[in-house]
């Protein structure tokens, strides 16, 4: 059994995608992590990095010569251009048939990559979500305001879109490389409304969906991108949701 | 279809069950005229109640910090070794 799992794992490769900005320290955790638990697997890692002032190329670099060059892609950009076109760029270079986008942050742990895995096996979805809402899941460092936004956000949105996930913002995935250049092609919108209208065009298009739970420590080094009109944006973003998917 | 429509189709059907109320009198004229009403209310409360009952059940996981601090701390070492820079700003 463990044999046959090890040929299924040989003729599937994954590649991840990390979006960064400024990530010099957080890259180095997260390649190391992301090696260690995924021993078995084929994968290459493809990082998008978008001009860092702080040196992060250079840690890739560095961190390419102790991986390899094969499985560490560095792709950079030249400034900042935003999440969506980070994962075209990634997806240009990927030669895997799946593909995995995470952030760089360490907010997503990579013990749970071989669970995506799994239930993609197991299922045979085109592609799997990471929900922080379920049982098993979960969230570290939000405080109480931060939840009520997050718990409100996603009731309204529930009730508009019926999107058939739980976790609508969650950017830890695992797509059918196909399925990720369907759907992105047709997506518009900037920053988590981004992910928000991934997921909804997905789900409208009939595309599998499967969720596995995931826990999210809230960034432990470096500063949170997050700004101030969040709320807006979001507002704005559920409509255009309603509206045109 | 798109979901708009779907919304849309739901509220014209919802509209038209109402409208038929109002001309059959099963219920009371003024009962019917302030159903709109008690319907948007009711569907406000149901939501709060559902934010609130979320917001009680919402999971944590103070355990997976202390865990990704060790997870960090282990990572530092080796990537040390390796001759990359892991010191924090």
């Amino acid at each position: 059994m463990e044999e046959q799992r090890k040929h299924k794992d040989d003729k599937n490769k994954y590649s991840i995608i990390v979006p960064t900005y400024n990530e010099r320290l957080n890259i180095a955790l997260l390649v190391y992590l992301v090696f260690n638990h995924l021993p078995d697997v084929d994968f290459e890692m493809i990082i998008v990095d978008d001009g860092s002032p702080d040196g992060t190329q250079d840690v890739v670099k560095k961190l390419q010569e102790v991986y390899g060059e094969d499985r560490i892609l560095l792709r950079a950009r030249p400034k900042k251009l935003g999440l969506g076109t980070a994962y075209v760029h990634g997806l240009k270079h990927c030669s895997g048939n799946f593909v995995v986008i995470m952030d760089a942050d360490l907010s997503h742990h990579p013990k749970y990559l071989p669970s995506f895995i799994k239930k993609q096996m197991e299922t045979g979805a085109s592609i799997v979500t990471g929900t922080r809402y379920v049982k098993g899941g979960g969230v570290h460092g939000w405080t109480l305001m931060r939840k009520l936004t997050s718990r409100g956000a996603n009731v309204l949105a529930q009730t508009l879109l019926w999107p058939g996930v739980s976790d609508l913002t969650g950017s830890f995935r695992l797509y059918k490389k196909s399925v990720l250049e369907d759907v992105i092609s047709s997506c518009v919108s900037k920053g988590y409304v981004f992910q928000m209208e991934m997921i909804v065009r997905a789900s409208r298009k009939g595309y599998h969906i499967e969720e596995v739970p995931i826990t999210f420590v809230d960034r432990v080094y470096g500063t949170s991108k997050l700004g101030g009109s969040e709320i807006v944006e979001y507002l704005k973003g559920l409509v255009y949701l309603l509206v045109t998917t | 279809m798109k979901h708009i429509v779907k919304i849309m189709t739901l509220l014209v059907a919802i509209s038209a069950f109402w409208m038929s109320l109002l001309q059959t009198s099963l219920i009371p004229r003024s009962y019917t005229w302030l159903l709109p009403l008690y319907f948007i209310v009711s569907l406000g409360c149901y939501g709060l109640l559902m934010v609130g009952v979320g917001l009680m059940q919402f999971p944590t996981c103070p355990q997976e910090a202390v865990l990704l601090q060790q997870d960090i701390k282990e990572a530092k070492v080796f990537l040390e070794q390796k001759g990359i820079d892991v010191s924090s700003d």
